[in-house]
Order: structure tokens, then C-alpha cells, then sequence
């Protein structure tokens, strides 16, 4: 019945109501403007329908570079280290051995301290640092706050750093005999911590340097994701009469859900990733207590060139990172967004 | 003398920020302090708390322990190189999938995804092996090439073309104007806040990227500074001023970029998650 207008034909007829005909009325007149000059096709960007007079090659020419490069710079080389997790790798030759580096992943004492060590920072660091980062966030968003640019700076400040030198820092302040921690703890006259060389407290540094770095980068996700709810929200709350904390527990948590679970997503991967911290705080020492399944993959590939083994651990890293953000899913429900950004981000958060 | 229940509460959350602040900001203060005091005075007993006056001789130290202007500046080039190689290649790629439809598309699509899911760790071995056999270990190239498509990117710049209305390509076309040049005379300059952003984020993580540099680089005049760093902090006699030094001018670069894109940050920080 309506012919079909171009958006790109200039002016288009008025939009219409549609109007139901019935046999006393008369329909609508056509439109006065000319039908348009264009060819149907020509409005369909997205339509497969092609002209001859633009080739084909230029819309692969856009993506083509990209393809290429993740054709033989991802695909391949993830295929390859599949493939090389079957294998025994005797001096650069490599034959087919099955399950056999699985196998001996299950059984290797280092492999499985690593896993507890991440574990550990999973249950104890990330739950701390986000709990942290949420009374940070809250405390920033409060009305009667002043300053509230320089505060945010302040916070979030630890986070710019670089990687390496952050840690390079903190192993300096972290030193045994006459680092800078160890002293202000003697002016309370605590006798100095071993901090680096004693398996616990090796432990307890590297997730104190991690928190420091990374709860202000959390408390300004979470502190975006606050001044997003309403106003009106907090008012109805107060006139309903609840207090702070269950406003907290009612209106913000709830709300914030996908602030939180990209937050935890976020330092779930890069606890799983973890490497630059430990390998130069402690590189992994003492006695492993601070193995990281990266570092251990970078120490067997690197340091014993067992390439096949390696293979095997980082193929469990990319299950075990799996797994793990299936399950945050489900406990704090759907948010495709936060989850895609929050892979994507490859960052530790 | 009973106080108001406000002014207490204000107070409480004064104090924790301030004790907050502190925390995070005394380490950055410590670096400087560090970073002009000679070795031996930073161990002393009672530790130094004001910037002292070694700051040139520790820098004269570190540029001869390990070439440190020539570090910077390694960092510096591979970084920009990667951010203006990869933003483009990203740029196109959104372009690509975002507006036109050829054979493979959704074959590319999910490649891009699918590289978002996996941690980059898991190339490690065969990207080494290919290194080696292409005989790149030790050159720049090895640590920007194997990178170069960036699937976070790609995805990004995918998001903004989709935006952009079809009508505008549309009416260039008709006027004549080649796919290539619409994109880069038309299309391009209405994207430029999200190429903006991807590119801090680009430079940022590029500046930050050890493990690889680390596999990669052999020989001093080219290391990155996190190797540089990373190599100074392995001896046995450690120049501590000059490591904090280090530490502190490889941040700087950083700190600068923040102070600068400080709006761009937080929105990028969520990838659209959150309007912030």
C-alpha cells in the first residue's frame, strides 16, 4: 500500500497515522514528491545485496588486517598450545602423550600450592578489597562532601601507577633490615617483620601491595555506578522510613549489582593472571607460598623450556578463569554488559 | 556536652578518608623522598622524611647502570607506535563489522569475542616459538606485532560505528566519495572521543606490559623500563635511590596522562557499563 521511502531521498512524505479505510473514505493521496531516484538497495548498507560499482574487496580491506593478524597471531598459536598439552616435549621434538601433562599437573605439589595461594587472595583479598572500595565509594558520594575531586584523585592515584615499579617500590619498603615498614613499626617497638622471606607473611605483603594498588580503582567503578541511581530512589527510602543501613541493604546493593559483579570479575581474572607483583616481590618464594599459576607456567616454560607443560597449566588457567565467572554469574545474576567489558579489560581490578 | 549525632558522624567519615588518603598517597611521597637521597642515607636511622639533594647524582647513576633515557625512551616508542598501529587496525575492524556484511563476518565476530575470554598467558609458549623462528626475539617488533589486534579495541570502535547513522555514509557515497575516504574524511572524525579513550587505554597498558617485553628483549639498549627495573632489582649490590628513581619516572609518564584525560578515564574505566 505505502510505497517505500528512502531515508537518503531528501524529504519523505509526512508520517501518517495508519488509517483504517473503510469504503466511505477515500485514501490517503498519494504523496506529490516524485518517487526517489535511488535504487532500493542503495539505503541497505548492511544488506548483502551489492552494487557492481563498489567491489567486494573493500569490505574485507577494513577488516582484513585485524583477521590476519588474529588468524596467525591467535588462532594459530592457541591451537598450537593446545595441541602442545598433549605432547612430551624431549629437547624441541614433540610427541603425542595424551593426557600424560594433565596427569602430572594433578600430582605436582607446586602446581596445586599455586591454585591454594590464588584461592587464598580469591577469598580473602578480593571480598576485603571490594568491601573496602564500596565504604570508600559510599563515603565519597556523601552530599555535604567537600573537595570530592582531590579525594577521588587521592584514591585512586595507586592505580595509575606502573605495574612494576609499584611493586618494585613496595619491596623496598617491605625490606628486612632498615625498610622504610619495618622502621615506623620499631618506633611502636615492634621488632622487625621478616616480610618477604616468611611464607605467611610473604602472603600477607603481597595482598596488602595488591589491595593497595587497586581498592581506589574499585571505589571509583563502584562510586560511577552509585550517582547512577536516582535521587528520588534515596528520598522514597527515607520517607518510608529506613535508616542508612537498610537503605544500603535495600536500595544500594541491589541496585550496584552489576557494578559489583564487574568489580569482582574483573580482580577474579586478574588474581588468576596474577605474575608481575610476586616475580618481583618475591618471585614466588619463599617455598612457593606465593606461586601464582602464571609464574609457575613462565618458570617451567622459561627457566626449564618444558614448553609442553606449560602449555597443559595455562590451558587450566583459561578453565579454571572459566569456571569461575560462570559461578559469579549465578550468584550475582545476569549482566552481559559488566561481563564483557569486564573481560575485556584484562586488567586486575 | 553532647555532641550532634551529625557533626559525629561527618567527623568519623572525615577521619577514615583522611587515614585513606594518607595511605594511599604516603608511598608516592616516600618515592620522592627516596628517589633524592643517596643509598646510604635512606637506611639511616631515623629514615629521611624531606626530599634531599641526590636527585642529580642518582640520576647520573642510573643512566649509567642501565642507560635509563634510552629505557624511556624505548618504552615511549614502542608504546606509541602500538597505541597509533592498533588503534587503527581496531578503527577499521569496527568499521568492518560494524557496517558492511562480507563472508566471515560472524566467523570474525566471534574470533574477536573470543579472544577477549582468554587470557593472553595461554599464547605465551607458541608466540615465543614463532618469535624464535622468525628470528624477532630481541627486536621491537616482537613485543608490538603479535598484539597488534586488539580484540577489546576492535569490540569498542564496533560499538561506536553502530551509532553512527547509515544515512551519512549513505549520502557520501552518492556523492561520490570512495568507501576509504568516507571513512577516514567522514566517518573517523565523529568517533575521535572513543578512539581518544581506546588510545589512553592502549598506551597505558602497553607502558605497563612486562611479562612479554621480559621473554622477549635480551640486550639492554632495548629493554622496556619495567624489564630495566626488573633487572636492577635482581643484583646483589641493588642501588635502592636509583631503583626507587627509576621507579618514580617510569610512573610519571602515567600520572601525567591521568591528570590530563581524567573525564575520559572513569567513563572508560566501565566500558559503558555505568554511565559515569
Amino acid at each position: 500500500m505505502a510505497i517505500p521511502t528512502h531515508p537518503a531521498s531528501g524529504p519523505a512524505p509526512a508520517e501518517r497515522p495508519p488509517e483504517i479505510h473503510t469504503a466511505a473514505q477515500a485514501p490517503p493521496p498519494r504523496s506529490p514528491l516524485p518517487p526517489s531516484p535511488l535504487p532500493p538497495s542503495a539505503t541497505r548498507l548492511r544488506a548483502a545485496g551489492r552494487t557492481r560499482r563498489r567491489p567486494r574487496v573493500v569490505h574485507w580491506a577494513f577488516a582484513g588486517p585485524a583477521a590476519a593478524l588474529f588468524v596467525v597471531f591467535f588462532a594459530y598459536p592457541l591451537g598450537a598450545s593446545l595441541y602442545q598439552s598433549f605432547t612430551n616435549d624431549d629437547g624441541g621434538t614433540q610427541t603425542w602423550a595424551g593426557l600424560a601433562q594433565y596427569r602430572r599437573m594433578l600430582h605436582d605439589p607446586v602446581f596445586w600450592k599455586s591454585l591454594w595461594n590464588t584461592g587464598l587472595i580469591l577469598v580473602f583479598q578480593v571480598p576485603l578489597m571490594i568491601c573496602i572500595a564500596l565504604v570508600l565509594a559510599c563515603v565519597l558520594n556523601q552530599s555535604w562532601l567537600r573537595f570530592k575531586g582531590t579525594w577521588r584523585i587521592a584514591f585512586f592515584l595507586p592505580s595509575v601507577t606502573m605495574l612494576v615499579a609499584y611493586a618494585v617500590v613496595f619491596r623496598v619498603l617491605l625490606k628486612t633490615d632498615g625498610g622504610m615498614v619495618n622502621q615506623a613499626l620499631g618506633w611502636f617497638g615492634v621488632s622487625p617483620v621478616d616480610w618477604l622471606n616468611n611464607p605467611v607473611w610473604a602472603r600477607v605483603s603481597l595482598i596488602g601491595t595488591i589491595t593497595w594498588r587497586w581498592t581506589g580503582y574499585n571505589a571509583v567503578i563502584l562510586l560511577a555506578g552509585l550517582q547512577s541511581i536516582p535521587r528520588e530512589q534515596y528520598e522514597a527510602a527515607a520517607i518510608d522510613g529506613a535508616g542508612a543501613v537498610t537503605t544500603f541493604r535495600k536500595v544500594v546493593v541491589p541496585q550496584l549489582r552489576p557494578v559489583i559483579l564487574f568489580c569482582s570479575i574483573t580482580s577474579t581474572i586478574g588474581t588468576l593472571q596474577l605474575f608481575d607483583e610476586n616475580f618481583v616481590l618475591t618471585k614466588g618464594g619463599p617455598d612457593n607460598a606465593t606461586m601464582t599459576p602464571v609464574l609457575y607456567l613462565y618458570k617451567v616454560g622459561f627457566d626449564q623450556m618444558d614448553f609442553s607443560y606449560a602449555s597443559a597449566i595455562a590451558w587450566a588457567v583459561v578453565l579454571i578463569i572459566g569456571v569461575l565467572s560462570v559461578i559469579q554469574f549465578r550468584f550475582f545474576g545476569q549482566s552481559d554488559r559488566a561481563a564483557s567489558t569486564a573481560r575485556s579489560e584484562r586488567r586486575r581490578g | 556536652m553532647t555532641l550532634d549525632p551529625s557533626v559525629l558522624k561527618r567527623s568519623v567519615v572525615m577521619l577514615l578518608l583522611v587515614i585513606g588518603a594518607l595511605v594511599s598517597i604516603l608511598p608516592f611521597y616516600w618515592m620522592v623522598v627516596a628517589a633524592t637521597h643517596s643509598n646510604d642515607e635512606l637506611f639511616h636511622s631515623p629514615p629521611p622524611f624531606v626530599p634531599g639533594g641526590h636527585f642529580l647524582s642518582n640520576i647520573k647513576d642510573l643512566e649509567s647502570s642501565i642507560g635509563f633515557s634510552r629505557v624511556m625512551l624505548n618504552s615511549l616508542g614502542i608504546a606509541v607506535v602500538y597505541t597509533l598501529a592498533s588503534g587503527l587496525i581496531s578503527a577499521m575492524a569496527g568499521y568492518g563489522l560494524a557496517k558492511y556484511r562480507f563472508r566471515g563476518r560472524g566467523l570474525l565476530l566471534a574470533l574477536v569475542l573470543t579472544t577477549m575470554m582468554v587470557p593472553f598467558q595461554v599464547l605465551l609458549v607458541p608466540l615465543f616459538q614463532m618469535m624464535s623462528n622468525l628470528g624477532w626475539v630481541n627486536s621491537y617488533q616482537a613485543v608490538i606485532v603479535p598484539f597488534l589486534a586488539n580484540s577489546f579495541g576492535i569490540f569498542l570502535m564496533r560499538q561506536a560505528f553502530l551509532d553512527f547513522p547509515d544515512e551519512l555514509i549513505e549520502s557520501a557515497r552518492i556523492d561520490g566519495s570512495g568507501d576509504i575516504r568516507t571513512f577516514y574524511r567522514i566517518v573517523l572524525p565523529v568517533v575521535k572521543p572513543q578512539l581518544g579513550a581506546l588510545a589512553i587505554f592502549t598506551f597505558m597498558s602497553q607502558w605497563n606490559a612486562f611479562l612479554w617485553p621480559l621473554l622477549m628483549l635480551d640486550s639492554q639498549d632495548k629493554y622496556t623500563a619495567p624489564v630495566a627495573l626488573y633487572t636492577l632489582v635482581g643484583g646483589t649490590h641493588v642501588d635502592y635511590s636509583g631503583l626507587i628513581l627509576g621507579s618514580f619516572l617510569a610512573t610519571l609518564p602515567l600520572m601525567l596522562i591521568f591528570f590530563i584525560f581524567q573525564k575520559q578515564f572513569v567513563s572508560g574505566l566501565l566500558g559503558g557499563a555505568v554511565k559515569g
